[in-house]
């Protein structure tokens, strides 16, 4: 008998503790984020795909075309062209191709750069309907910004 | 004209009641599902429906024009005349109650001896047709959806009706506007707050909504009674469960919480309809509440507790509201 009243009285209690957590949840504030017209904050330590960095006083890529991230890349996702012109010390840059979808973010590319000529983007709107779309030319992407 | 003119008033009391009955219950689905859903929303730290409208106000509407639309399709094996027939078994009893309702002194249709007991008998159809659904759909889930549904409406009826009987023995009437104006002074909520609490619990279980919602419980049955069924057919089904909602929330104001009764208002015959409709929405409120609280209880749970404490209960208070009437 006393089972019986013990086993109501806890229900009754249980239940009105539920009660105040959904008001409780009810009368604060919403969180969710209306994302086309509202956007959440993203953090610079975010890992999108690769960018190349420019240099500020030339204006052309930091990269040296040493190809060391093309070899470090364990995806070997990364392809590095470049050519020599006739009467220059360095070689330049022609192209920086980089196949995202084999990417696996991992980041011993931008560790490896000894000239610092790489970081990540804070680009996270991917979406491509072709898998050809996520094969970037990073040096168009560098000239077109 | 004439011929409406030298009508009896009652006679066309009775339509025009009807035509805003019916209307009342379609706007009560639509403010009913925008509601359950912002609420749903809120408790949840979400928005609920923002995209149609200010705040999404025009949702439902818009889901009402997509189930008009959509076809209904009938299972081949399905019992093909009762399958047709059951969706309008469960919207045409969820209606009918609205004809003795006592919205205010004056704004009800129909004021009959027997309208308390009327009200029940049409609440107790409703399982009927959820039987018929679920019998008719030839679906494993729709007949389990069915088959719970029956017993558990049957162990329902029976503490809703014991704690509606003690405050019939109180007033000694089963009319529900002289159970309103006996609450001029006190409401029954407060004479009698055990028996409206196992009304309440138990009218929740048999409007089948959360934390009692087996026969649906869409988790284990998919969609129980209502598995096959797809468009206006389905429609029904949910707004004969909101009218549903509506009734046993404005049984439980008529008689627990004082009907109309509230402060005085210009043309009170009519505008006290405003404190019927305050106290009915906000039991709804209640309703919506426990729905996004609790989780669903286990079957032998429910009978359980209805059996074993819902209807021990209601004898005791009935037995003592026996004794003190007598006395």
């Amino acid at each position: 008998m006393n089972a019986y009243f013990r086993d109501l009285f806890e229900g009754i209690k249980s239940l009105l503790v539920g009660m105040t957590v959904t008001i409780k949840a009810y009368f604060s504030p919403v969180v969710t984020v209306q994302y086309p017209r509202e956007k959440n904050y993203i953090t610079p330590n975010y890992r999108g795909h690769l960018l190349l960095i420019k240099d500020e006083k030339s204006g052309l890529p930091k990269c040296v075309a040493c190809g060391i991230c093309e070899r470090s890349c364990p995806s070997g996702c990364i392809k590095v062209q470049s050519e020599k012109k006739e009467g220059e010390k360095k070689k330049t840059l022609t192209g920086y191709n980089l196949d995202f979808t084999k990417c696996s973010l991992c980041g011993i590319c931008v560790e490896s750069c000894s000239f610092g000529a790489i970081e990540y983007s804070n680009e996270y709107n991917l979406a491509g309907l072709t898998r050809e779309e996520f094969h970037y030319d990073l040096l168009k992407v560098l000239k077109e910004t | 004209m004439d011929f409406f003119i030298n009508l009896p008033p009652h006679m066309l009391r009775i339509p025009i009641a009807l035509l805003l009955v019916i209307t009342l219950v379609f706007v009560n689905a639509l403010i009913m599902v925008y509601l359950e859903r912002k609420i749903a929303g809120h408790m949840q730290y979400r928005p609920g429906p923002m995209e149609v409208g200010w705040h999404g106000i025009l949702q439902t509407a818009i889901d009402a024009v997509k189930l008009m639309s959509k076809q209904l399709i009938i299972p081949d094996d399905a019992h093909r005349k009762l399958f047709r027939i059951a969706p309008l078994l469960a919207f045409v009893p969820a209606v009918l109650p609205f004809a003795v309702m006592p919205f205010s002194p004056e704004l009800q249709a129909v004021d009959i001896n027997i309208g308390l007991i009327f009200i029940l008998a049409m609440a107790a159809l409703n399982v009927m047709a959820v039987f018929a659904a679920g019998w008719a759909s030839n679906n494993k889930y729709g007949l389990l959806g069915a088959m719970r549904s029956v017993s558990q409406n049957i162990a329902y009826e029976i503490p809703i009706l014991l704690s509606l009987l003690a405050v019939g023995m109180v007033v000694n009437s089963f009319k529900l506007s002289e159970i309103v104006s006996y609450q001029e002074n006190i409401w029954f909520v407060l004479l009698q707050p055990l028996a409206f609490l196992i009304y309440f619990v138990s009218s929740v279980a048999e409007t089948n909504r959360a934390p009692f919602d087996l026969p649906e419980a869409e988790s284990e049955l998919t969609a129980g009674f209502h598995t096959e069924y797809s468009g206006m057919g389905f429609a029904l089904f949910f707004l004969g469960e909101y009218t549903e909602m509506f009734v046993v929330s404005s049984i439980a104001t008529a008689v627990f919480l004082g009907g109309w009764h509230g402060f005085t208002l210009p043309f009170f015959e009519y505008s006290s309809i405003v404190w019927f409709l305050v106290k009915t929405y906000l039991l709804m409120f209640l309703m919506i509440w426990f729905r996004w609280t609790f989780p669903r209880v286990r079957f032998d749970q429910l009978l359980n507790f209805s059996w074993k404490y819902l209807i021990p209960f209601s004898l005791v208070n009935l037995l003592i509201t026996a004794v003190v009437v007598k006395l």
